[in-house]
């Protein structure tokens, strides 16, 4: 049966009992839209593409529809007009020669007396734009620029976005009517403007240059938003107009960067919404979190980048998830740069290793990594060592060789360097890489004693390991035999730098190796001769 | 064509990676290739959007709130269902998946006055519904 109006057909699909059967339907259903288009029945039109529509949400072949989309554009009627628009968006991509004729519609609609109609070729343009069609009408996306109606100028801001990231070239074009609307004291038509700017300062840097005289500006902006009371019309719980906010402190971040004039000029309306804005909800602290990755890209003052720290310590105890998860995100960051101050938040990070969330656990490790250092090796290394027996399987194999790096580089004295590494091996489920990593390690530097020494005990008693899986390390396992193994520890054996310690502990690990099924007759011969020749040694 | 393909396996990829995850232990946050996802549930609805790796995922929280405000919102609901809304207080209780699924051609209607380009094109809700109504008038 053919179903005479789209609700028609979403009920008949929605009763369809399998998957078969709203196959079958479908494919009829299209056919015989397809043979209504060939008869030209422009009463039929609305609700054929209307249908095919749906037909394609669900994931079907509909393309065959996108001239009878043009003709309704072309429809004097509002509603087809609106339909064909967004089938237009739905079905065309920018690659097709359909585009052509897309371009003129939206070119006439653009000039169309009725607000509601340019909406409509606006909204189209900015979603579906080519780089032809961007050429083709900046001009008159520029000219819209300047309308003296709102709903045209936002639109057209976003429309000017499509037309900058498609061309970057065309970005000066823009540059004046963007300063204009820098101004506007409507603030759909300010968001999308900053929208815009956002994107043409990152694509130009002449465009940089040009927008970083608006600074002042974008700070009284904020500074209205931040001291008005109550504003209905733009409130989210409490605050105003939280997206505006948003992407002004986004564009202030890209203009204060590498310029100390800029960031001196901002600072003081920063400090305000860090200190000001309310914390106890998701709102606000998008504003904060915003405000604070400002701060850490400009050319804060010191002070200004300790308060921006602190907030994301204080995110890190927030009891939602989300928030916890910015925070650990962030610090990441700029571990590297503000050390001493994401160190004042260990602990809080520690206690993260034991979120429920393993993407915040992971976080919160590769951030524990990073603040270890010669004070506090002891300390962390132990509460890593307790987390790795609770850790995630897909944890161990990235913390035990964490670990032993931060070991050795870190190690008070000798001896804790080798109960460490001895801890994580007893507590890792996975020793191959530890074994392979420590094998390479000696075979490159065999001066470091206690690298040795861990590196020997090391290979002597996972010398299986070794030989079964080879050297995981490398991107292909590289294949090490017992000859391999032996000839390090006999190099060892043999250097200047070898004690009686090392001695020791070579002469036990030969042994071992020489003791498992793994050995060949040859090396165990060899290892045999060179302990008789020690048995008499001290 | 290809593309029809890629906006499904897109849609199917996206579905596994969020539908199961933990609404108390996981944060609404998921990496996605090279962009992240952000969502939000309402009761059986999954709200998407994909950003960039440096956008700002809680203000895009609070954005998938307000296009739901205001799909919820009095007069949109009457656009959807065709009747006045008996609690025009509440919002998005009332409206259901079935709603939106008869009414998708509105849905996107709706969405196209608060998103553009990608990007948040208007953020008071009586602005948003303001224009709705006079585009329905010229249906």
């Amino acid at each position: 049966m053919v179903y005479h109006n789209l609700k028609a057909l979403i009920k008949g699909i929605r009763a369809c009992k399998t998957v078969a059967d709203e196959r079958a339907l479908i494919k009829q259903e299209s056919a015989a839209i397809r043979a209504s288009f060939r008869e030209e029945d422009s009463y039929a039109r609305h609700n054929n593409v209307a249908k095919l529509l749906y037909i394609h949400m669900l994931g079907s072949e509909a393309h065959f529809g996108q001239m009878e989309c043009l003709k309704l554009v072309a429809s004097p009627r509002f509603g087809d007009k609106r339909l064909g628009y967004l089938g237009i968006m739905l079905l065309l991509d920018e690659s097709q020669e359909v585009l052509t004729l897309v371009t003129n519609s939206l070119k006439n609609d653009m000039n169309h007396a009725n607000m509601y109609v340019v909406g409509l070729a606006l909204c189209t343009f900015a979603d579906i734009a080519s780089e032809e069609m961007s050429r083709d009408l900046a001009n008159e996306i520029e000219k819209l620029l300047g309308s003296s109606n709102t709903y045209i100028r936002k639109k057209a801001a976003l429309c000017a976005l499509r037309v900058v990231k498609k061309v970057p070239d065309l970005a000066d074009h823009f540059v004046n009517k963007a300063k204009n609307l820098l101004a506007d004291r409507n603030h759909g038509v300010l968001l999308t403007a900053i929208t815009l700017v956002i994107e043409m300062v990152q694509s130009d840097s002449a465009c940089l240059e040009e927008f970083r005289n608006a600074v002042p500006l974008l700070v009284r902006h904020l500074k209205s938003l931040v001291t008005t009371g109550y504003s209905p019309e733009h409130d989210v719980s409490g605050i105003t107009d939280p997206f505006l906010q948003v992407k002004i402190l986004r564009l202030l971040r890209l203009l204060g960067k590498n310029d100390p004039q800029a960031s001196e000029t901002m600072n003081d309306i920063l400090a305000q919404v860090a200190t000001n804005t309310d914390s106890t909800k998701n709102v606000g602290n998008s504003i904060l979190y915003e405000t604070v990755m400002t701060v850490l890209e400009i050319e804060a003052d010191s002070g200004l980048r300790v308060m921006a720290i602190n907030i994301l310590g204080k995110f890190l105890g927030n009891r939602d998830n989300n928030i916890r998860y910015v925070a650990l995100n962030t610090l990441n960051k700029v571990v590297s740069i503000d050390t001493n101050a994401v160190q004042r938040h260990r602990n809080i990070i520690l206690d993260c290793l034991r979120d429920g969330d393993i993407s915040i656990r992971r976080r919160a490790l590769e951030l524990s990594y990073a603040l270890i250092n010669e004070n506090n090796v002891r300390v962390l290394i132990r509460e890593l060592l307790a987390f790795l027996e609770v850790a995630d399987d897909e944890f161990k194999l990235g913390m035990t060789t964490q670990i032993c790096l931060a070991a050795e580089r870190f190690a008070p004295n000798k001896r804790w360097h080798i109960d460490s590494v001895l801890r994580v091996l007893k507590l890792a489920g996975n020793f191959a890489y530890t074994a392979s990593k420590l094998y390479n390690a000696l075979r490159s530097d065999i001066s470091q004693e206690s690298l040795t020494l861990a590196a020997t005990w090391v290979i002597g008693e996972y010398c299986e390991v070794l030989l079964e899986q080879g050297l995981v390390d490398e991107e292909t396992p590289k294949s090490v035999t017992d000859t391999d193994l032996v000839d390090l520890l006999i190099s060892v054996l043999d250097s200047p730098y070898a004690n009686y310690l090392t001695r020791q502990f070579v002469l036990t690990a030969i042994t071992k190796i020489s003791s498992r099924p793994t050995a060949s007759a040859s090396q165990q011969e060899r290892i045999q001769t060179l302990l008789a020749s020690y048995t008499t040694s001290p | 064509m290809e593309t029809q393909d890629l906006q499904v396996r897109l849609r199917g990829e996206v579905h596994r990676l969020v539908a199961p995850r933990d609404q108390k232990y996981q944060s609404n946050f998921v990496e996605f290739r090279n962009h992240k996802i952000v969502y939000r549930r309402y009761a059986g609805l999954f709200f998407c959007v994909c950003v960039d790796a440096n956008d700002n995922e809680l203000a895009y929280l609070e954005a998938i709130h307000l296009f739901v405000e205001v799909l919820g919102m009095e007069y949109a609901l009457q656009l959807l269902w065709c009747k006045p809304n008996p609690y025009p207080d509440s919002f998005f209780d009332n409206v259901c998946e079935l709603d939106l699924v008869f009414n998708f051609y509105k849905v996107y209607a709706i969405l196209d006055e608060v998103f553009l380009a990608g990007e948040i094109e208007e953020t008071s809700k009586d602005v948003v519904l303001a224009r709705l109504e006079e585009l329905e008038k010229l249906e």
